[in-house]
Parts: C-alpha cells; sequence; structure tokens
C-alpha cells in the first residue's frame, strides 16, 4: 500500500476519532433517542385511533416526514463537523504540523471525506433503520425498499458533506457549515415548489425542482429515498395531488440520475482537492 | 556552494543541502512579503534566521516546506523538489502556529506524526521523545488541557519524533519560561552532535548566536546579511586607557587598526584575520602593549570589546543602505 494511501486511511481514522472523543456521537445519538421517542409515541397513537389501513397510509407519510427530521440531523451534524475538521484545522494552524509531513493535500482531504463519509453515512443508516423499526412495532408498517431507502439516505448526506467540505477550504468554518445547510434547505424548498408546479401542471414551476436536484442532487436523493420508504397506496390515496405533497414522491430515481449524483460528488471533490492544493498555509 | 548555484548539479539527494532555495518571492494581496531570497542550510549545519516582525520568516519557511506557494523562485528540500511530498519525509517542524489535536492525548499525537512520516518508530522511542522535552509523565493527558508552554514542548517533540535529517524551528521558546529555553538549546545543540541539520528562527538572538553555526538576517522580505557568526562579528576592537601617548606611539596604534579617542580612553578596531588563525589573535595584542611599554606610554587597562551579534544585527537593520559592516548576501563565503 502505497504511503498516501496509508495516510488517507490514518485521517480517514483520525476523523472518525475526532467524532467521537468531541461527543458529536453522544449529541447526534442523544437528538435520534429524542426523535424515535416522540415518533414511536405518534405511530402508536396513530395506529391506535385509525384503522389498519387508514394507519399504513398515514404511516408511511408519517415515516416519511419524520426521516427528514433524521436527514436534517444528519445534514446539520456533517456539514457542522466538516467546517471545523477542515476549515478550523486550517485556520487554528493544526493542518500546519500534518501538511509538513510526507502527505499529499489531496490524501489528507480525501481522508477526511472518507471519515466524514463513513460517519455521517452510518448514523443515517442505523437511525433510519431504527426509525423503521419503531414504525414496525407501533403500526405494523414496514417499508416496500428499505434497503435502497437507506443506501439514498446514506448518498445524501455524503453529497452534502462533500458539498461542505468543497466550501470549508475556501471559507471559514462558520460560514462554511451555514451555507451548505442553507442550501441544503433552499434545494428541499425548490423540490417542493418544483413539485407543486407539477401538480399544477406548470412545466415553468415544475422545472425549478428539476434544475435544483441537477445543481445539488440532495433532494433528488431524498426523494428516492421518500419513493423507497412510502406505502404505494399511498400514491393512489393521494391521486393527482400527490407531487404536490412534500413528503410522498411519485418515482425513484433514474440510474442516470444515481450516475449523475455519483459524478457531481467526484467533481465537488476534485474542486475542493484542487482548490486545498493551492492554498497558502 | 552559493544559494546561486543549483546543488543538484554537484550531488545525489544524499549529499545534496538539507534545504536549497533561489529567489523566492510571495506576495499576498497588496503586500509583497518575500521580494528574494535565497539561502541554504547544508546537512548537519545549524543555521539561524534573524530579523524584525514582518521580515518575512516564517513565509519563508512556509515556502521551504511547500506549505506555501511561492510566485517565482525554486525549493529543494534533502535534494527533492519541495512539491513532491517524499522530500518532506526527513523532516521535522514546529511551527509558529503549534496547536495539536486537542481531544488527542501527547502520545497519541506523537503517535499518529510517526505513523505519516512514514517512519517506523518503535513505541519506546516515541516514549523518549516525549521524556526528551520534558512531558514523560503526560503522554496520556488530553492536549487540550496543556498550557501553551507544554504544546510548544509537545511540538517539538512531535518534530523529533521520525529522526530526520532536518528539523525547522520557527519561534521554538515563544511560549517557554527560562528553563524551557534552556532545555530547546540543549535539544539544538543535542541535534548539532548527531548531525541533523537545524533551521532556528528565533528572536532570542543570544540563543542564536549560542547553537547556530551561520546566520541568515532577513529584512523586508530580502536577506540582508548571511554568513558564519565569525564573519558577522569578525571586527573585534580594543579599549585601551592610556597616559603619555607620544605621536610614535600614536603610530604605532594606527598600524594595529583604525583609531577612535575619547580622552584616555584609545579604541582599536582589529582587522578580521584569516579564519582558523583566530586563536590567540595573532599575536597582536601582547605585541602592541610591548610595543606602547617600550614607547614610554603608561598602560592602565586593556580590554577587548566584543560586538555581540544583537548589535550587528541592530547596525545591520538600522543602517541598511551601505553600512560598512554589511556584508550583502554575494558576498557570503562559501562553505
Amino acid at each position: 500500500m502505497s504511503h498516501q494511501l496509508r495516510s488517507t486511511g490514518v485521517i480517514a481514522l483520525l476523523t472518525l476519532r475526532e467524532a467521537a472523543r468531541r461527543k458529536v456521537v453522544l449529541a447526534l445519538a442523544a437528538l435520534t433517542v429524542l426523535l424515535l421517542g416522540l415518533a414511536g409515541w405518534g405511530f402508536w397513537r396513530l395506529g391506535a385511533e385509525l384503522t389498519s389501513g387508514e394507519a399504513r397510509v398515514a404511516a408511511s407519510q408519517v415515516l416519511n416526514l419524520v426521516l427528514f427530521g433524521l436527514s436534517l440531523i444528519a445534514a446539520l451534524g456533517t456539514a457542522f463537523l466538516t467546517g471545523p475538521t477542515v476549515a478550523g484545522e486550517t485556520e487554528s494552524g493544526a493542518a500546519l504540523a500534518v501538511l509538513a509531513r510526507p502527505v499529499r493535500r489531496s490524501a489528507y482531504l480525501l481522508g477526511k471525506w472518507l471519515g466524514l463519509a463513513v460517519f455521517g453515512g452510518t448514523y443515517v443508516v442505523v437511525a433510519a433503520f431504527a426509525l423503521c423499526l419503531v414504525v414496525l412495532w407501533a403500526v405494523g408498517y414496514w417499508p416496500p425498499d428499505p434497503v435502497a431507502g437507506l443506501l439514498l439516505l446514506a448518498g445524501q448526506t455524503v453529497v452534502l458533506l462533500t458539498l461542505a467540505l468543497l466550501l470549508s477550504t475556501a471559507v471559514s468554518p462558520m460560514a462554511s457549515g451555514v451555507v451548505a445547510v442553507g442550501l441544503f434547505g433552499a434545494t428541499w424548498i425548490s423540490g417542493v415548489v418544483g413539485g407543486v408546479g407539477s401538480a399544477l401542471g406548470n412545466e415553468g414551476v415544475a422545472r425549478v425542482g428539476e434544475v435544483s436536484r441537477v445543481v445539488l442532487p440532495t433532494d433528488g436523493l431524498w426523494r428516492g429515498a421518500m419513493h423507497a420508504f412510502q406505502d404505494p397506496t399511498a400514491l393512489a390515496a393521494m391521486g393527482q395531488g400527490a407531487e404536490a405533497f412534500p413528503f410522498l414522491s411519485v418515482s425513484s430515481p433514474t440510474p442516470l440520475y444515481l450516475l449523475w449524483s455519483a459524478v457531481w460528488v467526484a467533481m465537488v471533490l476534485w474542486v475542493a482537492t484542487t482548490a486545498f492544493a493551492r492554498k497558502d498555509l | 556552494m552559493s544559494p546561486g548555484e543549483h546543488p543538484t548539479a554537484e550531488g545525489s539527494p544524499a549529499t545534496s543541502p538539507a534545504v536549497w532555495c533561489s529567489h523566492l518571492r510571495k506576495r499576498f494581496r497588496r503586500h509583497q512579503a518575500v521580494h528574494d531570497v535565497s539561502l541554504q542550510v547544508g546537512r548537519g549545519e545549524v543555521v539561524g534566521l534573524l530579523g524584525p516582525n514582518g521580515a518575512g520568516k516564517t513565509t519563508v519557511i512556509k515556502m521551504l516546506l511547500g506549505l506555501v506557494r511561492p510566485d517565482s523562485g525554486e525549493v529543494l528540500l534533502l535534494g527533492r523538489p519541495v512539491d513532491d511530498p517524499a522530500a518532506r519525509a526527513g523532516v521535522g517542524y514546529l511551527p509558529e502556529l503549534f496547536r495539536y489535536q486537542p481531544w488527542l492525548t501527547a502520545a497519541e499525537v506523537v503517535a499518529l506524526h510517526a505513523r505519516l512520516s512514514g517512519a517506523s518508530v518503535p513505541a519506546a522511542e516515541q516514549r523518549d521523545r516525549l521524556a526528551l522535552v520534558g512531558l514523560g509523565q503526560r503522554g496520556d493527558d488530553r492536549v487540550g488541557g496543556f498550557s501553551k508552554g507544554m504544546q510548544q514542548r509537545l511540538g517539538l517533540a512531535v518534530a523529533l519524533v521520525a529522526r530526520p535529517a532536518f528539523v525547522v524551528l520557527d519561534e521554538p521558546t515563544s511560549a517557554l519560561d527560562p528553563v524551557g529555553r534552556a532545555d530547546v538549546r540543549d535539544v539544538v545543540l543535542g541535534l548539532r552532535e548527531q548531525g541533523t541539520a537545524v533551521l532556528l528562527n528565533s528572536h532570542l538572538i543570544g540563543e542564536v548566536e549560542r547553537v547556530c553555526d551561520r546566520v541568515v538576517i532577513l529584512d523586508r522580505g530580502r536577506v540582508a546579511a548571511a554568513g558564519t557568526l565569525a564573519e558577522l562579528l569578525g571586527q573585534r576592537r580594543l579599549r585601551l586607557e592610556l597616559s603619555g601617548v607620544t605621536a610614535a606611539a600614536e603610530q604605532r596604534l594606527a598600524a594595529t587598526g583604525p583609531v577612535e579617542r575619547e580622552g584616555d580612553t584609545w579604541t582599536v578596531a582589529l582587522t578580521a584575520l584569516p579564519e582558523g588563525d583566530q586563536g590567540d589573535d595573532g599575536g597582536r595584542v601582547p605585541a602592541l602593549v610591548r610595543d606602547l611599554a617600550a614607547l614610554g606610554v603608561a598602560v592602565h587597562a586593556v580590554e577587548p570589546v566584543r560586538v555581540s551579534l544583537e548589535e550587528r544585527l541592530l547596525g545591520i537593520l538600522r543602517h541598511p543602505d551601505g553600512h560598512p559592516d554589511a556584508q550583502p548576501q554575494h558576498q557570503e563565503a562559501s562553505r
């Protein structure tokens, strides 16, 4: 194994250790337990109040709503972890000693990315899986394609943290987190606006969502995840208006879109490493 | 070899200087931080980098290590171009802005740097490095709880952990107490004994004077002077308290060197002797005293006046143009 590859691994493990030692894991776990507890209570009430058929349809929508909460926690967590770990280390001088070692800057940045991707991806998969179990216990609903859904959620987290990584090579730690989360929110809203446009048959408004999903693939992957988690009968029940509803998705992402998302991540990573390699420390 | 010559023409990476740079320039937005710096540190040589705040010392050091990209100029680190990461494998660096992962323990920081350096350093040797800088008992404590001085000591251990051939210390004593400073001095002297090259940037001139073979003085982004301590401090003076000085005695004094008189105090500047002939000052002082006595002069006191590096530094920095003592960089004696 080359020294650069090994260095990438060392930095990735270091990033994971940082997440653990800085109590990010603890904070996320506490938030998640809180969210799961509230969701479990809500689903249990849902199961008690509605007939089993109604409960299934309602549960699949509420599941998507709670998953959105989870993905928001993951987005905030990784975006605000990425800033300090890259921009913060460069600003404070901690990166000086590390980068004076025989380590390529690209190896350093890829190591950070890998560590954050493993951390964010694992978190969102574990938390979302736990939520599915809670729903199964409360109302007996199991999503049609949980594996695809979990992977798409992890993909969404990776896309967002890659964006945060790029930003952190250029701006201050705090600004990179704020801008990344802001863009994530803006794309989601654009997606909702686009959905309303489709439902109303207005192509111009619908294009807002399509364009934003290409520019930042978080919303496209999120909609794919929702599609994998929701009950197909919910779509039928909503009919034409389903597209306008923010917590239902009418289609799963095409292979081309998944490929684009992978290319997007590779491209942004390349820009980030190039920018970082040119940076004066 | 002078800094102008390309070192690879003379030898392989193993014999090339620890660092060599030629005509480095760097501009940060509207500020030209480094104008034109060429310097080198030979293998096993301890070189001091001196100069006022804002002279560009830290920027030069960062360019030597590939942390800052020069606008123009060339750097060879241990015989390799600086943009080749392998060039940094034999380098230990204590940055001016020293900061280490606060969530790691001191031992973990040292282990991390050993791993990143690519050298296999046994755990016992890593602990020795911590002990060397006085952190032997604190290896298992988190860096976040360390004082600034302890973090700087840790930085020194980090710089030394991978058995470097070239150590760069940027203000290594800025946060240390007098004991710590003495420890750093001992570490540098130890490195010199082992044949490790050191580039030491420090404001503490006494420290530099004690440990360095050679000094490079930077001012406003340029090399104001460079040379061995003997070259820079070459001109020594002799202060004599005399009475009954005759014209013949005055001539005898003038024959030794330029003379200044203030009442009965006469100061003679001794011209520099060829290198290697400085032990007893060529017997010039005893001969002068003997001759003056023979000429009937009463010699009350004879006192050598050493020019300190500090005086030389201030002289060079305050009279950058045409100072009689200034040795422009291109006149630097080759080593």
